[in-house]
């Protein structure tokens, strides 16, 4: 059985297996391989039946079906959703049920797609690694003493162990590519304002977009077919008259001629050696179709991180304000006044990153710091977005590694925050430039540990970007393999 | 206590008003008051996780209005900030407001003062933000918490320190009241709290040449005109007695906050000093920021209407009516409007008014709806109020006129007649009935003629005798008139 989105569409479709037995197939797979992995939070064995025996009926009656019809998908547990609790893998969130679903959830609904699970996630998708979750520990398929990488490292895990066809992540800082990176599968973030966030628990507002966890660049296109568009829900989504959605599918075959490809020498050095050989042969499967390499500067990219962490945490500290235990989530049971629900509930509910960032975020936006950080950080931003803009005047893509590194040892950051944040080099740039950008599989270190390539974009241009992701993807085998526990 | 003392009270106001649109600022759950509970919210209003708000573009084309008829500079570029603060009727614990870039800023408004003349009064900024909910504290032994407010659009006016009396600080928020309730753009219902105010005041003392200025006070939310007027009086007292008694004046962060104890009439310490409240501002990242383009704010300006104080002079000069008439007149624009109109027909000011402010207002109390929803209209207005001035009906007759085509409509000619309420103008019936009282009468005529202290009464008992006979269907003038003339050709006999 072929495992993609596709393939098991296009079976089910024409009828030639029932979505039940595919489902029933990935949840022995679940059985199998979760125990080591533990990559969901919660498991939707009943409904996801009930959604497959629907599509079959569907199929049985002769009646058209959606373009994901019958097959098994997992999801974020930042995404809200009416079956099963929406955590954010958050002791705060543990038992929080959603009165509504997101609107990617009721694309995929409309797509006939069945949901098998909510994926763990850093809290909250604050982190790299998959193990600031509050709720449990996701190791990586391919190495289980590794981290999947973050913050949707349990999406990342279910799709490389083949525990779904696909599934959705989001994207803040890297939180789709890296962990696609680390475990071998493709990760896309689209265009900010691309996908709509109604329904995405929010971190940091301007940053945050949903995107497709796949095993193949096709896949990435046909998902995000589903949940692109715009929603009048979201004020920051994109109206389709300024940015019309094509058939991401339409033309994935059709080489780039003449593909420009800009790549800044100067930010290669600080990856793993491993990492800077594989993207060179990267690079040389890309000439050998004709692109032409551009060396250009980027000369804001250094500052990032630091603009990263100002606004995505001053955003965050407001985003979270309302997690206080009067409403809703968590409330402690020690609280002796109403200031003391407040504090208690947080101090014992929310995890110690999720506490750093928002102390970091209410320091940056507090009165007599706004203009030394927040401002400022600003402008650093409007600096990165026009370093893309000049870089995609002269190229028609941006080339960079994911992460520095492969998939690290589980507890090996975790006592250093700023070397975690540091990691975040290659990724969190796109987010403040908000232009789109996919983590494509193109190696495997001398452990056996999954390496990715970046590809970067113009905004709204994802189906240039999954074309030039194609063109490697065609010639070189890396999406196909599998971790051993997989097998 | 120095008797030489004189102080001016100085006040600015902040002023918040609910916009009558049909959904909240951010969502579009429906805007009603008087609901159980949590009834009228949505995940949005609620806070609740991965929800966003959505700009209710009829609240911003209210806000800009109002602003417009404040004579505020509108800002063509607007947005939306962050104002963070934890209180349990606040579920996302910050509130979208406007910071830096308010709709309007730059204004003033008019008000009348006591003599007769006007003031401006400048307006410093007008911003649209959400309400919050409400706490409500009576719940048995906790504090239950009521979102049905909270997302609900207001307008936030604040005036520089321009007022110097309770009165005047009333006139503004009466006048504010009647402006926004003539653009329509909110009820001004002060029983549902569509109005709450906050007044900053204190004293500039005038000792010995030289001018000591008390520290300033900030009266909490007050919904009525009365505790507005009221709070104001008793900390301008207040504040002069603690001046004299410890002599402290205005200093950084020396400002007390008070509320408003509406049943003996005080004004009750809530914070001793000015904490140092920092509300973390940041521009609203779930919003797109506003441009109110040339073609949006024409559009939204060809819906200005005449401002009510402008209309209340101008009804004094071209109709001349009192001013209290015309302020009665123009309390409400439909009343102003359909006073207007019956002008237009050609018809007698002040007799229009009359009915308007009378039977016309006292009706479409008693049905709670505005004038112009009444089933009379200014033609038959004008028709009615013609009759009365040819003498065709009496006053009260025509009254009741009034009040049935009000309830139930109809034409004043087929009702006066159905009801046979025409009084007569025959001279010579008049003539034959004066004379036959007279001649009923003698002890009154007497009365009359001789001019002696019961003259007066005397002839009111000879008209009401005549027009009695009449079965009150005489044009009282006419019986006066004839019967002084019957009653003078007596006086001329020896």
């Amino acid at each position: 059985m072929e495992w993609t989105v596709r393939a098991l569409q296009e079976q089910i479709s024409a009828g030639q297996i029932r979505s039940e037995e595919v489902v029933k197939a990935f949840f022995e797979r679940i059985d199998k391989i979760e125990p080591q992995v533990g990559a969901f939070l919660t498991l939707l064995k009943e409904t996801a039946y009930e959604q497959a025996r629907s599509v079959d009926e569907k199929i049985a009656a002769g009646q058209p079906v959606g373009p994901l019809a019958g097959v098994p998908l997992a999801i974020k547990d930042n995404l809200c959703m009416t079956v099963g609790p929406t955590t954010c893998a958050s002791k705060m969130l543990e038992h929080f049920y959603s009165p509504y679903n997101a609107h990617v959830v009721e694309n995929l609904k409309a797509a006939d797609a069945v949901i098998v699970g909510k994926t763990n996630m850093d809290e909250f998708a604050m982190g790299s690694s998959t193990e600031n979750s509050g709720l449990k520990r996701t190791c990586n398929p391919w190495n289980t003493s590794r981290v999947p990488g973050g913050s949707s490292g349990g999406s990342a895990a279910a799709v490389a162990a083949r525990m779904c066809a696909a599934a959705l992540g989001s994207d803040t800082g890297g939180s789709i590519r890296q962990p696609a990176g680390f475990c071998g599968v493709v990760g896309l973030k689209p265009t900010y304002g691309r996908v709509s966030r109604y329904g995405l628990v929010a971190y940091g507002s301007s940053l945050d977009q949903i995107g497709p966890i796949t095993q193949t660049v096709e896949d990435s296109a046909i998902l995000l077919n589903v949940i692109a568009g715009y929603d009048s829900r979201d004020s920051t989504c994109v109206s389709e008259d300024i940015a019309p959605v094509p058939d991401y599918t339409a033309d994935l075959e059709q080489p780039f001629e003449g593909l420009r490809i800009a790549v800044v020498e100067s930010l290669l050095e600080g990856a793993q050696i491993e990492v800077q050989q594989v993207i060179a042969e990267v690079l040389k499967i890309y000439e050998a179709q004709g692109a032409q390499l551009v060396p250009i500067q980027m000369p804001h990219f250094d500052y990032a991180i630091s603009a990263y962490y100002v606004i995505a945490t001053a955003e965050a500290s407001s985003n979270l304000a309302r997690y206080d235990g009067v409403h809703y989530g968590y409330r402690s049971s020690r609280a002796q006044d109403y200031i003391e629900v407040y504090s208690k509930s947080r101090d014992e509910a929310l995890g110690p990153e999720v506490k750093r960032r928002i102390m970091l975020g209410t320091f940056a936006l507090s009165s007599g710091y706004y203009d030394a950080y927040y401002l400022k950080a600003l402008k650093v931003r409007n600096l990165i977005r026009e370093d893309f803009t000049r870089a995609f005047e002269q190229a028609d893509c941006l080339m960079l590694p994911v992460s520095p590194t492969t998939a690290f040892r589980l507890g090996e950051k975790t006592a250093d925050p700023l070397q975690m944040y540091l990691a975040d080099i290659y990724t969190i740039a796109v987010n403040l430039a908000g232009v789109p950008a996919a983590s494509i599989p193109c190696g495997l270190d001398r452990s056996r540990l999954p390496i990715g390539f970046q590809i970067v974009t113009a905004p709204f241009t994802e189906q240039t970007l999954l074309r030039i992701a194609r063109m490697y993807e065609r010639c070189t085998c890396w999406h196909q393999q599998l971790p051993e526990i997989a097998q | 206590m120095k008797m030489s003392d004189s102080y001016t009270i100085v006040v600015g106001l902040e002023i918040h008003i609910h916009l009558a649109t049909r959904s909240k600022m951010f969502c579009s759950c429906e805007l009603v008051y008087g609901q159980p509970p949590n009834t009228r919210v949505c995940p949005v209003c609620l806070g609740m996780p991965g929800t966003l708000p959505v700009m209710n573009k009829t609240a911003v084309e209210y806000a800009v209005l109002t602003a417009m008829a404040l004579r505020c500079q509108i800002a063509p570029l607007t947005k939306w900030d962050r104002k963070s603060y934890y209180y349990p009727d606040l579920p996302k614990n910050y509130q979208i407001s406007q910071y830096d870039l308010p709709i309007g800023s730059s204004g003033y408004i008019e008000i009348s003062q006591e003599d007769g003349g006007t003031k401006k009064i400048r307006i410093r900024r007008a911003h649209l933000e959400e309400d919050a909910g409400k706490n409500i504290h009576d719940a048995g032994g906790y504090t239950a918490v009521d979102l049905n407010r909270a997302g609900a659009p207001l307008l936030e006016i604040v005036t520089e320190p321009d007022m110097n009396s309770p009165v005047e600080v009333r006139a503004l928020a009466e006048e504010l009241r009647r402006i926004v309730r003539f653009l329509g753009v909110s009820e001004g219902d002060m029983q549902k709290g569509h109005m709450r105010f906050e007044p900053n005041i204190n004293l500039h003392i005038q000792r010995n040449g030289q001018v000591f200025k008390t520290p300033i006070t900030e009266v909490k939310n007050l919904n009525s005109f009365r505790a507005l007027e009221r709070s104001i009086a008793y900390e301008a007292r207040r504040q002069y007695e603690e001046f004299l008694e410890i002599g402290r004046t205005l200093q950084m962060g020396n400002k007390k906050t008070f509320g408003w104890d509406d049943e003996q009439e005080i004004t009750v310490l809530q914070r001793e000093k000015e904490e140092a409240h920092d509300y973390r501002y940041f521009p609203e990242p779930d919003l797109v920021p506003v441009r109110l383009t040339p073609e949006w704010l024409a559009e939204i300006e060809s819906r200005l209407c005449e401002l009510p104080l402008a209309m209340e002079r101008r009804f004094q000069r071209e109709y001349g009516l009192s001013r209290y008439d015309a302020g009665v007149l123009t309390a409400e624009r439909a009343t102003a409007e359909f006073f207007e109109q019956t002008m237009r027909l050609g018809a007698e000011p002040k007799r229009v008014c009359n009915f308007l402010t009378q039977a016309g207002l006292k009706i479409a109390n008693e049905l709670s709806v505005p004038i112009d929803r009444l089933r009379i209209t200014p033609e038959t207005l004008a028709k009615l109020a013609q009759m009365v001035e040819s003498g065709l009906v009496s006053t009260t007759a025509a009254n009741l006129v009034f009040e049935q085509i009000a309830r139930e409509g109809g034409e004043p000619e087929v009702i006066v007649r159905e009801k046979n309420l025409l009084q007569s103008s025959d001279g010579g019936q008049i003539e034959v009935l004066a004379e036959a009282v007279i001649a009923e009468q003698p002890q009154a005529v007497r009365d009359v003629v001789e001019e002696n202290k019961k003259a007066k009464k005397a002839l009111g008992f000879l008209m009401g005798q005549i027009i009695q006979k009449a079965g009150g269907q005489v044009n009282p003038k006419l019986v006066s008139q004839i019967l002084q003339q019957k009653l003078n050709a007596l006086k001329g006999k020896p």
